[in-house]
C-alpha cells in the first residue's frame, strides 16, 4: 500500500484550518454552495427554451441524489472511519423520512380524499376513529424536525449501546444491523402499526405553506438539500480532523490497542453511530418531500447494502469520496434502469465486486484526478485516512 | 479496598498477584499463581510455551477475568474488578507480543493518541495539542530513536521500529507499570541490544515487567527473574540462581 493515506501530523493548526486546509474539502464545499444557488436560478430564472435551463424533473432528481449523498456521508463516517460496517442505515433514513411524511400527512388537513380534518386518509379507510398517540405533535414542524433527529438517534443509541457494550463487531454487527432494518420493514408493512402499511404515505400537499408541486418549492427543497449536505459535510470534517477522528481511525485499525491505551471504545462507537444515524434521518426527511412518497420498501435490506456500495465505489474513508460515489452510482442507476432495466442489479453487484478487487480505495483513491489529498497545496498531507482494504 | 496479606509490605509492591487461577475448557492456564513485583523494579518473566505468561498479562490488564484470586496494583486496588480502559488509565501500559500500532497514522499521531490526557469522546473532539504535549512527543521520539521517521506512516516502519514505537506509546501514557510481552521477538541482534538498553533506561523511572523467551536478552536485562511453569511460579531469583536450579533446567531441557 502506498503511504499517501497517512493522517496529518497533529501540528498546532486551528480546527478551522484543519477542516478546510485540504483542497478536496474546499472544492466540495464550493461545488455544493454553487449548486445550491445555480440549479434553482437556472431552473426558475433562465427561460425554458434556453440551453442552460434546468428542467423541473432534473431539479427533483438532483435533489434526490444529494439526499442520498448525505446518507452516504453518514455511512462513510461509521464505516470508513470507525470500521463499523452498518448494513442497516436505510432504517435510519426511512425513520427520518417517515417523521417528515407524518408531518406532511397532517398538513393535508381537509384536502384528503375523505376530507377528514385530523385523520389521514388511510386511517379513515381503516375505520379508525381517532389519531394514535404517536401521531400527536406532528402537526408542528418544529416538533417534526426534532423527531427527525431524535427517532433515528435514539434507536441508534439503544441499538449501539447493546451491541457495542457486548463487543459485537465485524460481520456479526453487520448481520444484526440487517436484521434491525428487516424487522422494521416487516413492522411498517402492517396496517395496524398506523403508518400507512404497505402503501406508506403519499399525496402530500404542502410544506411550511409552500405547495410541493410548485417549481419554486422544488427548487427551494433542492437548495435546502444542498445546504444540508454542505453542513453535514462540515460536521463530519470537524469530527474526522479532530483528535476524536484520529481515535476513530485508531479503533478501526487496532481496536485492542486503543482499548489498552485507555480509550473506552464503546463510547466512541456509540457517539459516532448515533451522530451518523441522525445525519441519515435528515437525509430521509429531505428525500421524502422531493419524491412525494415514503413506504416500507425504504427499510428493505437491499437498500442498506446499496448505500455501502455507493461509499465503496466513491472511496471509503474519504468524505468527498462518499458523496461522489452516491452521485455516480445513482446516476448510473437512473440511466441503466431506463436503458437496460433487466441488467441493473447485475451491474450493481458487478460494480461492487470490481471495486473490492481492483479499486479498494474507490474512485477517490484510484483516479488521480480525484485524489485531492496528494496534491493538496498548503494543506496537511491529507487528513482523510483511507483504510487499507475495502472490506473489514 | 481489600487489604493485602502482609507477606511483603503491601505499600512497596506495584503488582501483587494472589492465588490467581484461570482455566480455559478445563485447561488450567494459571494455577494459583502468586508473586509480587516491587515498585521501581525491573522484572523478567520467563517460561516455556504454555507456562501462562500471556494469560498472566491478560489478567493484569483486564482482558481476562480470573476464576479465582486477586491482583493488586500499587498495594491496594484490585484490578480484577476493572476493565481494560480503566486499568490503562490507572497507570498500567501493555505492549503486545506482535507489534500493534495504528498503521494508518503517522508516528507522531500514534504518540499523540497515547499521550496521557482525557480519554472521553467529548474531550478529544475539542482537544488541542499544546506546547508541553509537543515537547513530550519530541522527547519520546528521541528516546525511541524515531525522530527522523516522525511524519512517516507507522505502517511503513520496520518490525523493530514498530516495537519501539509501541514502547514509545506506552511511555506517552506515563504509566507506573509497564508490561512488555516478548519485545525482541523477530529483532536483529543490534536491535535486541538496543531494546535491552531502552528498557533498562525506562526502568529507572518506573516499574517494568518483561515477558521473554530470549535468554540472551534476559541476561542483558540483568534483573530479577521469575520462572513460570504450568501456570505457577517455579523459581525466582537472579538469572544465575535460576539457571542453576535443577527444576528449571529440567523444564527447559525437557524430560
Amino acid at each position: 500500500m502506498s503511504g499517501s493515506a497517512a493522517t496529518a501530523a497533529p501540528a498546532a493548526r486551528r480546527p478551522l484550518a484543519l477542516m478546510l486546509g485540504e483542497r478536496g474539502a474546499r472544492i466540495t464545499l464550493v461545488l455544493l454552495v454553487a449548486a445550491a444557488v445555480l440549479v434553482p436560478v437556472l431552473n426558475l430564472v433562465v427561460p425554458v427554451d434556453s440551453a442552460l435551463h434546468v428542467p423541473n424533473w432534473l431539479v427533483s432528481l438532483l435533489g434526490k441524489y444529494l439526499a442520498f449523498a448525505l446518507l452516504a456521508l453518514a455511512v462513510d463516517l461509521v464505516w470508513g472511519y470507525c470500521g463499523i460496517l452498518s448494513l442497516g442505515h436505510g432504517a435510519f433514513f426511512a425513520l427520518g423520512g417517515y417523521a417528515m411524511g407524518m408531518h406532511l400527512m397532517r398538513e393535508i388537513g381537509t384536502r384528503g380524499v375523505y376530507g377528514h380534518p385530523v385523520l389521514p386518509d388511510f386511517m379513515v379507510f381503516l375505520n379508525w376513529k381517532e389519531l394514535p398517540w404517536y401521531w400527536y405533535g406532528f402537526d408542528s414542524f418544529a416538533f417534526t424536525a426534532l423527531m427527525i433527529l431524535l427517532v433515528p438517534g435514539v434507536l441508534a443509541f439503544v441499538f449501539g449501546w447493546l451491541a457495542f457494550r457486548s463487543r459485537v463487531t465485524g460481520v456479526y454487527l453487520s448481520i444484526i444491523t440487517q436484521a434491525m432494518t428487516f424487522a422494521l420493514m416487516l413492522a411498517f408493512f402492517r396496517n395496524d402499526m398506523g403508518f400507512g402499511g404497505n402503501n406508506g404515505m403519499t399525496d402530500f400537499k404542502d410544506l411550511l405553506g409552500f405547495d410541493l408541486q410548485a417549481d419554486a418549492t422544488r427548487a427551494g427543497l433542492f437548495a435546502a438539500t444542498a445546504i444540508a449536505l454542505a453542513l453535514g459535510y462540515l460536521l463530519c470534517r470537524f469530527m474526522v480532523t479532530s483528535k476524536f477522528g484520529r481515535v476513530l481511525v485508531a479503533i478501526r485499525d487496532a481496536e485492542s490497542r486503543a482499548r489498552f491505551l485507555g480509550y473506552r471504545v464503546e463510547y466512541y462507537k456509540l457517539v459516532v453511530f448515533t451522530a451518523s444515524a441522525m445525519l441519515a434521518g435528515i437525509a430521509g426527511a429531505l428525500y421524502v418531500p422531493q419524491v412525494g412518497i415514503i413506504n416500507p420498501s425504504e427499510f428493505s435490506p437491499a437498500n442498506s447494502i446499496e448505500i455501502v456500495i455507493w461509499v465503496a465505489v466513491g472511496g471509503r474513508g474519504s468524505l468527498h469520496g462518499a458523496i461522489l460515489g452516491a452521485l455516480v452510482v445513482n446516476y448510473a442507476k437512473t440511466y441503466f434502469t431506463g436503458a437496460l432495466p433487466e441488467i441493473w442489479l447485475y451491474m450493481l453487484g458487478g460494480l461492487f465486486v470490481v471495486t473490492t478487487l481492483f479499486l479498494p480505495k474507490g474512485i477517490v483513491g484510484s483516479v488521480p484526478a480525484f485524489d485531492w489529498r496528494r496534491r493538496a497545496g498548503g494543506g496537511p498531507p491529507g487528513s482523510d485516512a483511507a483504510p487499507e482494504g475495502a472490506a473489514k | 479496598m481489600t487489604a493485602v496479606h502482609a507477606r511483603p509490605d503491601a505499600a512497596d509492591t506495584i503488582l501483587y498477584l494472589d492465588g490467581v487461577s484461570v482455566s480455559f475448557d478445563g485447561f488450567k492456564a494459571l494455577n494459583e499463581l502468586s508473586f509480587y513485583v516491587l515498585a521501581g523494579e525491573l522484572r523478567a518473566i520467563i517460561g516455556p510455551n504454555g507456562a501462562g505468561k500471556t494469560t498472566m498479562m491478560d489478567v493484569i490488564t483486564g482482558k481476562t477475568r480470573p476464576d479465582e484470586g486477586q491482583v493488586f496494583f500499587n498495594g491496594g486496588l484490585d484490578l480484577t474488578k476493572q476493565d481494560e480502559a480503566a486499568i490503562a488509565n490507572l497507570g498500567i501500559g501493555r505492549k503486545f507480543q506482535k507489534p500493534t500500532v495504528f498503521e494508518n497514522h503517522s508516528v507522531t499521531t500514534n504518540l499523540e493518541l497515547a499521550l496521557k490526557a482525557e480519554r472521553g469522546p467529548l474531550a478529544t473532539l475539542f482537544a488541542r495539542l499544546d506546547a508541553p504535549a509537543r515537547a513530550r512527543i519530541d522527547e519520546v521520539l528521541e528516546t525511541i530513536a524515531l525522530i527522523a521517521q516522525r511524519d512517516a506512516v507507522a505502517g511503513s516502519l520496520s518490525h523493530g521500529q514498530k516495537q519501539w514505537l509501541e514502547i514509545g506509546m506506552l511511555l506517552m501514557q506515563d504509566p507506573e507499570l509497564l508490561l512488555v510481552d516478548e519485545p525482541v521477538a523477530g529483532m536483529t541482534d543490534l536491535e535486541t541490544r538496543q531494546t535491552a538498553e531502552l528498557l533498562k533506561r525506562i526502568a529507572r523511572t518506573r516499574s517494568v515487567v518483561v515477558v521473554e523467551h530470549d535468554m540472551d536478552f534476559v541476561h542483558r536485562l540483568d534483573s530479577r527473574v521469575t520462572v513460570l511453569h504450568e501456570g505457577s511460579v517455579l523459581a525466582e531469583g537472579s538469572m544465575a540462581t535460576v539457571q542453576a536450579d535443577p527444576r528449571v533446567v529440567e523444564v527447559y531441557l525437557g524430560r
